[in-house]
């Protein structure tokens, strides 16, 4: 069997179960995890390129088939509602406040577990716990602030809360990698005249590049997903984000139009679905790099 | 080690003055560097919390700034049989769900962990639940749990295990059963794969010495997996019970807290009261009422770092 050597450990041990055995005790219940975890989006594909009669015929369609494609749903999402705009918003508003969170969250990190300034324990310790507070109990004072301010209704008002929940958490990753960069490359460039921004920039930087990559990943994923500020915030339709204008403007009183709530819901999942399958190992990779510290 | 020739030519008292520039301005160059993230951090998250403990003594309503009224909001929720029972709908919801995500969470990762075809590739898949907009997902299990349409109850009625459709989201315990197994479906990604990953930093040969002395797989689990990995479950089941018990997506699409407020969480009744009812002031006193929840579960965290410094053999 061939080895590699970040296998896992219990791979040791493998050769002494059985092949029937290992089939009941490892590959029939992965199967049956699989099958649970993948079948909304089996079935939030399926749908989207149903057309009405299949949809809700399921004497002479089987349900788990599409006996006629259609790109009808599709077709309607992205010409006949505001959809596309919807997708360039929180495009937008992901990139921006990912941006402004990279920046912010690459200083403090670096000011906390490099500069080790008089606090920096105290200061850790608090972005920390600031990754803990929920964005359910800061929306309505957030809301109000944002009313105060004439921030409502706009996209600024998401980019600026965003970085909330963005920059601790990014912070903490970046702590994390830091961390695991060799001091005295650092302390080598401090000798020969460099100055601490030019470390940050030309040392620390393009060392920590993957770290960069996985927090950016993140912070882009979450704004992408965020959804209570959005809802709170934004009243217009051509304003919102993906996930609160399928909610909000797809389902227009009784009738559902599934096919398109579906295909909305499908073609907004797709952007961070495939983000992640570039990096997924990476993702791995730096969790443990996190659990390990 | 290498040195820059510009280097060489400084001389020693300049080396000196960079030790102390190294050593002096730290405090300085902290600030600086803090300075972009503590303003963002301090204008829009520890200000609006303060924030929210006001409003919670006020009667402030959307584009009106209120009054202070004391403690009268709470004194409103403590007789009000809503909030109770949504405080009650919170807590069923995150103890079951959290045990569920656990548990599967935990057998998943151990089933990952085994030598399988296409690894990297199961993995990212596996991710897919958490990693989709909730929002997104949700609808997915809406469609599901559709009263008339869903898929599950023709497959269940075409097996013969049922006899007419379930009423998943209009029926106050079939409600409840099925938003919790939404949530349980959302979270199980996020448990297996950090615990994956805990679990690939488990030296292997703990368990080539617990095979040596005779140990039973299920032996080798309780006395070697599980004890290694208990700081990683401490981490990662305080994040998952904080972000079960301020849920709020999954409730707002699958039933916006019915049928009969069966399904409404703390999250979801201070957002209904709050923002579409108007009463700002009620609804940031729920919110604030979440917080000692929370606080109870950042103890618990804390409490299992302490622990996790002691099993690697520091000090205390």
């Amino acid at each position: 069997m061939a080895r590699n050597k970040d296998e896992a450990p219990a791979d040791g041990m493998d050769y002494l179960t059985s092949i029937p055995r290992r089939w009941v005790t490892v590959y029939i219940p992965l199967l049956l995890f699989l099958f649970v975890l993948l079948f909304p989006f089996y079935w939030m594909g399926i749908t989207s390129f149903k057309s009405n009669e299949e949809l809700y015929d399921f004497q002479n369609f089987s349900p788990f088939w599409v006996a006629h494609p259609t790109l009808a749903n599709i077709e309607k999402l992205l010409f006949r509602t505001a959809y596309p705009e919807w997708l360039l918003n929180t495009l937008l508003v992901s990139v921006v406040s990912t941006v402004l969170s990279l920046f912010c969250a690459v200083c403090a990190a670096y000011a906390i577990e490099r500069l080790r300034f008089k606090g920096a324990r105290f200061v850790g310790l608090a972005i920390f716990l600031a990754y803990l507070v929920p964005p359910s109990i800061l929306f309505i004072p957030l809301a109000s602030m944002v009313f105060a301010y004439g921030l409502f209704d706009t996209k600024w008002a998401l980019i600026l809360t965003y970085p909330t929940f963005l920059i601790p958490f990014c912070t903490w990753l970046l702590m994390g990698y830091f961390r695991s960069i060799p001091y005295e490359l650092e302390e080598c460039a401090l000798m020969d005249g460099a100055s601490r921004l030019q470390i940050l920039v030309k040392i620390l930087l393009p060392l920590a590049v993957p770290g960069l990559i996985s927090a950016g990943i993140f912070a882009f994923t979450l704004s992408w997903n965020e959804f209570i500020y959005a809802l709170t915030f934004i009243q217009s339709s051509e304003q919102k984000t993906v996930p609160v204008g399928v909610i909000t403007e797809l389902v227009e009183g009784d009738v559902y139009h599934w096919g398109s709530l579906m295909a909305g819901a499908l073609l907004g999942s797709l952007p961070v679905a495939i983000l992640y399958s570039f990096f997924v190992e990476h993702y791995v990779a730096s969790m443990t790099g996190a659990v390990k510290e | 080690m290498y040195v820059d020739t510009k280097a060489h030519g400084t001389s020693s008292k300049a080396l000196a003055a960079h030790r102390f520039r190294f050593g002096e301005s730290r405090g300085f160059l902290g600030l600086l560097f803090m300075l972009p993230a503590a303003t963002v951090l301090l204008l829009f998250l520890a200000y609006p919390l303060g924030l929210g403990v006001w409003l919670g003594m006020t009667d402030a309503r959307v584009g009106r700034g209120g009054t202070y009224i004391g403690l009268e909001n709470y004194e409103m929720l403590w007789t009000d049989s809503v909030f109770w029972l949504s405080v009650f709908n919170t807590l069923l919801y995150t103890v079951v769900a959290s045990v569920f995500k656990f548990a599967l969470g935990l057998w998943l990762a151990l089933l990952l962990n085994h030598h399988l075809p296409f690894k990297a590739f199961l993995r990212a898949i596996v991710l897919l639940p958490w990693i989709v907009p909730t929002a997104l997902s949700a609808i997915a299990f809406w469609w599901i749990y559709d009263p008339q349409f869903s898929v599950v109850s023709w497959a269940l009625v075409r097996l013969g295990l049922i006899d007419k459709y379930i009423n998943f989201l209009g029926d106050p315990a079939w409600a409840r059963a099925s938003v919790i197994m939404a949530n349980i479906w959302r979270g199980i990604p996020f448990v297996a794969i950090t615990l994956l990953a805990g679990l690939q930093t488990i030296p292997p040969s703990l368990y080539e010495a617990a095979v040596i002395d005779g140990a039973t797989p299920w032996q080798r689990f309780r006395f070697v997996t599980f004890p290694m990995l208990t700081p990683i479950i401490a981490v990662v089941m305080t994040f998952s019970v904080l972000f079960t018990f301020t849920d709020f997506q999954l409730i707002y699409v699958l039933t916006r807290g019915g049928p009969l407020n069966a399904t409404h969480l703390m999250a979801t009744l201070s957002f209904q009261r709050a923002i579409p009812g108007g009463n700002l002031g009620e609804g940031a006193a729920i919110a604030v009422s979440m917080i000692p929840f929370l606080l109870a579960a950042i103890l618990f965290s804390y409490f299992g770092l302490q622990r996790r410094r002691w099993q690697q053999g520091g000090g205390d």
